[in-house]
């Protein structure tokens, strides 16, 4: 499905991205799996990749900071001579209650998801403008849809980098390029892990399919949107929550 | 320099040579948009082997200023 591609993921030392990676590589796309603090996990990926005949390579890089994702991109392009696709998929949490939620907290998680995520699309444009093509999935969340009690700062984030893909697919709409958001529901994961099982027990009742989701659910809607068969689909937030927000 | 700029916007835009001018300004005469201009910038900096930042476009709306915008570059023919 994604034969010769080249895909740019960030945050895939991890979690859902990592299984991005893993996924895109196995339907054959050239997959650069971007980390910031995860390298050893990283590097793993990469190994299992290529050992299972994919290809990959990891480029350590924190996408806050502009110059550093002007880095990973330039590192893609010149390594694999394009790039196809990009998952902003590097993400953080620093949940609080509004009252207890310091300044900092804010600020961190805005300039990682939010600001990581137009730091990337400002510097892959150039790139995706010279092939008339290009395939951008924007990892947004159901809370910054619906809102979470002690993730304003998430929520902020994550309804954010919505603005972001809707403005970027009519920017670039007439050039090739698709943006495209996911929003996750309760997915497991490390960072879904750190609940208790009351609080998992509560999140199960409002999910339709009675299960939590996995990464490879989001992974399979992520492939899909950076195949060629979405190429009519730009735009749109695709929730992946079993029906959660219902 | 001034055939090769025309060529490129010939392609980039799909309009005939014979409407541009010297004194012709992309936006009034031809309808080019800010996209349009992005990509024939990236295509000018490929042909003449130059950088072309974004923010030192403002100023040019016509071809004479692009020749004159190259020159001060250092780009001769």
């Amino acid at each position: 499905m994604l034969k010769e591609k080249v895909a740019v993921i960030t945050g895939a030392g991890r979690g859902i991205g990592r299984e991005i990676a893993k996924t895109f590589a196995g339907y054959g796309a050239k997959v650069v799996v971007n980390y910031n603090g995860s390298e050893a996990n990283a590097n793993e990926l990469v190994a299992e990749i290529t050992e299972a005949g994919g290809i990959a390579c990891a480029y350590k890089a924190d996408v806050s900071d502009f110059s550093e994702a002007e880095g990973l991109m330039k590192f893609a392009a010149e390594q694999y001579g394009r790039i196809d696709i990009l998952v902003n998929n590097a993400g953080i949490t620093r949940d609080n209650l509004m009252l207890g939620m310091k300044e900092e907290d804010f600020d961190q998680v805005i300039r990682v998801n939010l600001k990581g995520t137009f730091n990337c699309i400002r510097h892959v444009y150039r790139q995706m403008m010279k092939q008339r093509y290009g395939r951008i999935i924007n990892m947004s969340s159901v809370v910054g849809m619906e809102g979470n009690a002690g993730q304003v700062n998430y929520a902020a984030s994550k309804a954010g980098v919505i603005g972001i893909t809707k403005s970027v697919a009519k920017e670039l709409g007439s050039r090739g390029i698709t943006a495209n958001a996911i929003a996750p529901g309760f997915i497991k994961t490390d960072m879904t892990d750190a609940l208790n099982d009351k609080q998992k027990a509560a999140m199960l009742d409002h999910i339709s399919v009675k299960r939590l989701g996995e990464v490879s659910d989001v992974a399979e809607t992520a492939a899909f949107l950076a195949s060629d068969k979405a190429s009519y689909i730009t735009g749109q937030v695709i929730k992946v929550d079993g029906g959660m927000s219902l | 320099m001034f055939e090769k700029i025309k060529a490129i916007f010939e392609e980039q835009l799909g309009v005939s040579q014979d409407e541009m001018s010297l004194d012709t300004n992309f936006k009034d005469d031809l309808g080019v948009d800010s996209l349009d201009l992005y990509e024939i910038v990236m295509k000018m900096e490929d042909e003449f082997d130059v950088e072309i930042p974004a923010e030192e476009l403002e100023d040019v709306a016509t071809f004479e200023d692009v020749i004159n915008y190259l020159k001060s570059k250092g780009v001769e023919e």
